[in-house]
């Protein structure tokens, strides 16, 4: 029984990493360029095909990776210069309704070049197996190589906006916008850097996910609402905020699904609770999110007032 | 003491209904062509399917959902991108009486109306405690929950969705009759868009347009503007909730698809084009949408594409862009 | 009338409402004046109630409303006015202010019955209209109407929610010189009759019609008196009138 648990938990933590890998563009971006891009979910999925792609023609997952990062950041970099900062003057709905016509386009787009169905990435040997790491538990391979790569990069993220030049120009930029372009910083620049770093940030967490799930169309469109929620309960702008919440949806919607059903059964009968567990289990983040609102609205961590 | 009622007898007069004596002509002959058009064809057995009774039967039922809409978000400004989710409730609600035996309407729609305004009461008191942006956000979390929800129930469908074999059974009229239904969903149409007429330019709607032009005065003036906005929120869930039963009624097959929030984007961009903070407006939106989407995937699956390229487009470069018209609608009315 | 206590109010470092108390009398027209950034419009928002104060008392008649929100407030006889104009722009000046007759006219989840045919609502809208000189202009649009109109409007509306006390944050904020004489008048008519706060850079308005005059400088007051007192304090005038 511990066992399952400790699996499930490592399981929920793999989730959480990705939420967060997902999350973190979102709410800098929100955050700095006081921009809802809904179309992130869709630097996820393209990420996820590119990465697909390329492993094929490289035949190396590793390089695949690092190509495709490269390539979804440049196509961040383009929907940046090209659309979205024209749109930083508008209402918060012309975001939503502008990023919503993106995802119809990419996702269009990816049938026509992909193809409708899905495409899975076959991992390479070394990262097929398992590990054991602890006494007697095993663990797979690469949802251990997914939980390391995540958190090695909220540690560079934490280096980079706690401790570098650009960090603090994004963080400057966060609490006061026209502050920082009355100094002289380019602007412009530092809004197509940080729309491309989180483009770069969505589109590993989709090539991380692929070859457990498949490169498939939409895929971003479901999760890019969990990441708001995890946004919105770690307060908006807020990078710990994003984290630890991501953490905790992650752990909580993962252990939930497992274990509800069983707990439900010291309550309700039996039969029932093998139709709630599985209800209740899929709406307990919304749940969480609405008690979250409900007692402390600007979310768990929010950034420091201006 | 002036006489208020002689020189003020312009501002007393009981707002239009229509709008400019232009307007009014065009959307007289509109709504008599959506009735005419789809009976005529069908009674003369036409095959095309744009003029159809079906194309026409879904397209009122997602016109009622559009003037639903339109009420919170044309004449309240409350964006919510969660509407869809009152369809899929609606239509649950149809379809899971039906799967245990359960087929009369009396019990259907009332229990649509009410599943829904129970689901709105709750998710709108807690979404109404926030704004902007943070409102479209939690609107489309919760539909994503209750999306969620409905595909986490397998004896339901789940993912395939729920046939159902027998319409709602309504003692004094036949909906199993194509032509009967269409006439049901249209006659409804008439009344979502009186009512919505009438709690417009009542007590009630002045304070809800208020609320949308500027929330704080009309919190200086004493009203409670949460209890008010909540309860708009709720009438236009159930009767968005009435649209969605009456779609179950008509497809009879129901899946949690129809909740997306992709739908709820479609649902909001209907209301936007038809022009906000106008009564026929959502109308005029939903057929727009709605033969563009029939006649574009006709010729590609990839409809989506120039949908997204419209939205894209129309909101970069129309002024204001999307949100600039809902309010310049609102200056109109 | 109202009793404000203590007040303290600050965002981060910095103090916007330093231990401000101050008395104003039934029926007197007690004037705020202060430099920029005095922290007037806070004082304001926690009289009014868009802010919550960190420490401090606000009284009203006798009843403590420091926690009371604001829409509760203006049914117990208080109302305010805007500096930036807040009317309702795509509205006509009658349904402007009929909107704020209907506040206080019982609870409005009337749903059927068209509110611009009331003449429950219209009635009280003229005459409040008339009050304030804009009965002609009954049937404009907000948004077409010059500044100085809409700042009528803002007083009018104000006015029509039969409020004991007026809070009025710079009535005469961009009008000019004869907007303003006509703005004075109606506040002259007022006097008296309502209690009335108001917050003004106007010199001459204020010194016009204010009976006492507080002046807030950082935060704190530093003088409280009649008009020709603080004329010649020192401290004022250092402070403030010194500037000029």
């Amino acid at each position: 029984m511990s066992t399952l648990f400790f699996i499930q938990f490592m399981n929920g933590l793999q989730l959480g990493i990705l939420l967060f890998l997902l999350a973190a563009g979102l709410t800098l971006v929100f955050g700095i360029m006081d921009f809802v891009n809904l179309a992130h979910g869709s630097l996820y999925m393209v990420g996820a095909f590119f990465c697909a792609t390329l492993t094929f023609w490289t035949g190396s997952f590793p390089l695949a990776v690092l190509l495709a990062l490269i390539l979804t950041g440049l196509v961040g970099l383009i929907l940046e210069m090209g659309v979205i900062r024209h749109l930083y003057q508008r209402d918060h709905l012309d975001h939503v309704l502008a990023t919503f016509g993106f995802i119809l386009i990419a996702d269009t787009l990816v049938h026509i070049l992909w193809g409708p169905q899905g495409i899975a990435i076959p991992l390479p040997e070394y990262l097929r197996g398992q590990v054991e790491i602890l006494p007697g538990i095993i663990f797979p391979t690469y949802r251990l190589v997914i939980i390391c790569s995540g958190l090695l990069v909220a540690a560079g993220l934490y280096w980079l906006i706690g401790r570098t030049r650009l960090g603090m120009l994004i963080r400057a930029g966060a609490s006061n916008r026209t502050m920082v372009g009355a100094l002289g910083i380019d602007i412009k620049t530092l809004f197509t850097a940080v729309f491309a770093l989180g483009a770069v940030l969505a589109g590993l967490a989709g090539m991380l996910i692929a070859p457990i799930t498949e490169a498939s169309i939409g895929m971003g469109n479901d999760i890019i609402i969990t990441a708001f929620v995890v946004i919105i309960v770690g307060g908006i702008g807020s990078m710990k905020g994003a984290f630890i919440a991501a953490l905790l949806i992650g752990l909580i919607d993962t252990l939930g699904r497992s274990y509800l059903g069983d707990l439900l059964q010291y309550v309700i009968p039996l039969h029932a609770a093998e139709t709630a567990g599985p209800a209740v289990s899929s709406m307990l983040i919304y749940i969480i999110m609405a008690l979250v609102l409900a007692l402390r609205p600007q979310g768990l961590f929010p950034p420091k007032v201006r | 003491m002036t006489d208020v009622s002689t020189p003020l007898s312009e501002h007393m007069g009981r707002p239009s209904l229509f709008g400019s004596p232009s307007g009014r002509i065009i959307t007289l002959i509109f709504m008599v062509a959506l009735l005419v058009v789809p009976v005529i064809s069908h009674l003369m057995g036409v095959r095309l399917q744009l003029v159809s009774l079906d194309f026409g039967t879904r397209l009122v039922c997602l016109a009622i959902a559009a003037v639903s809409l339109n009420l919170i978000l044309g004449f309240g400004g409350m964006i919510s991108f969660g509407h869809a989710a009152y369809i899929g409730i609606g239509a649950f609600c149809v379809g899971i009486p039906a799967y245990y035996g359960l087929n009369s309407g009396w019990l259907h729609f009332p229990l649509a109306i009410g599943a829904c305004t129970l689901f709105a009461l709750v998710t709108g008191a807690i979404c109404l405690r926030t704004k902007g942006v943070y409102f479209i956000m939690i609107t489309m979390a919760f539909a994503q929950m209750a999306y969620y929800f409905f595909l986490s129930l397998d004896e339901y469908g789940g993912d395939d969705g729920l046939t159902i074999y027998n319409r709602s059974v309504l003692n004094i009229i036949d909906l199993e009759n194509k032509l009967v239904l269409f006439l049901l969903c249209y006659v409804l149409l008439l009344l979502s868009i009186y009512l919505v007429y009438r709690i417009v330019n009542s007590r009630f709607g002045m304070v809800i347009r208020g609320c949308h032009s500027n929330e704080a005065r009309m919190k200086a003036l004493g009203y409670n503007t949460y209890a008010y906005k909540l309860t708009a929120y709720v009438i236009a869930g159930a009767m968005c909730g009435l649209a969605g039963a009456l779609l179950a009624n008509f497809q009879s097959f129901i899946s949690p698809d129809m909740m997306s929030w992709p739908r709820s984007g479609e649902l909001m961009f209907m209301v936007i084009l038809g022009g906000t903070a106008s009564l026929f407006g959502p109308v005029f939106g939903a057929v727009v949408f709605l033969i563009l989407e029939e006649t574009l995937s006709a010729y590609t699956t990839y409809w989506h594409l120039p949908f997204g390229i419209l939205l894209v487009l129309s909101v970069l470069f129309i002024k204001g862009g999307l949100n600039g018209l809902i309010q310049r609608g609102w200056s109109r009315g | 009338m109202l009793d404000i206590c203590n007040l303290k109010k600050s965002f981060g470092g910095v103090t916007a409402t330093d231990d401000v108390s101050l008395k104003v009398e039934a029926g007197e027209l007690h004037a705020i004046i202060g430099p920029n950034g005095a922290g007037k419009t806070t004082l304001i928002a926690q009289l009014s109630g868009d802010l919550a104060p960190d420490t401090g008392r606000i009284v009203f008649n006798g009843r403590n409303i420091t926690s009371v929100p604001t829409h509760r407030r203006s049914h117990y006889g208080l109302a305010r006015s805007f500096q930036i104009t807040s009317v309702f722009m795509g509205m006509s000046v009658i349904d402007n202010v009929s909107l704020a007759v209907q506040a206080h006219d019982g609870h409005s989840f009337r749903f059927w019955d068209h509110a611009a045919t009331q003449a429950s609502l219209r009635k009280p809208a003229m005459e409040i209209l008339q009050k304030v000189g804009l009965a002609g202009r009954a049937g404009a649009i907000a948004s077409a109407m010059s500044h100085g109109e809409r700042r009528q409007l803002e007083i009018a509306m104000a006015l029509a929610t039969n409020p004991t006390f007026l809070l009025l944050d710079e009535p005469m904020a961009g009008m000019g010189i004869e907007e303003s004489a006509a703005m004075i008048e109606i506040l002259k008519s007022l006097k008296g009759d309502k209690t009335i706060l108001l917050v003004e850079h106007d010199m001459d308005a204020v010194f016009a019609l204010a009976d006492r005059i507080s002046v807030l400088v950082y935060g704190r007051i530093i003088a409280t008196g009649k008009p020709g007192d603080i004329r010649k304090n020192k401290a004022v005038r250092n402070a403030y009138l010194g500037e000029a």
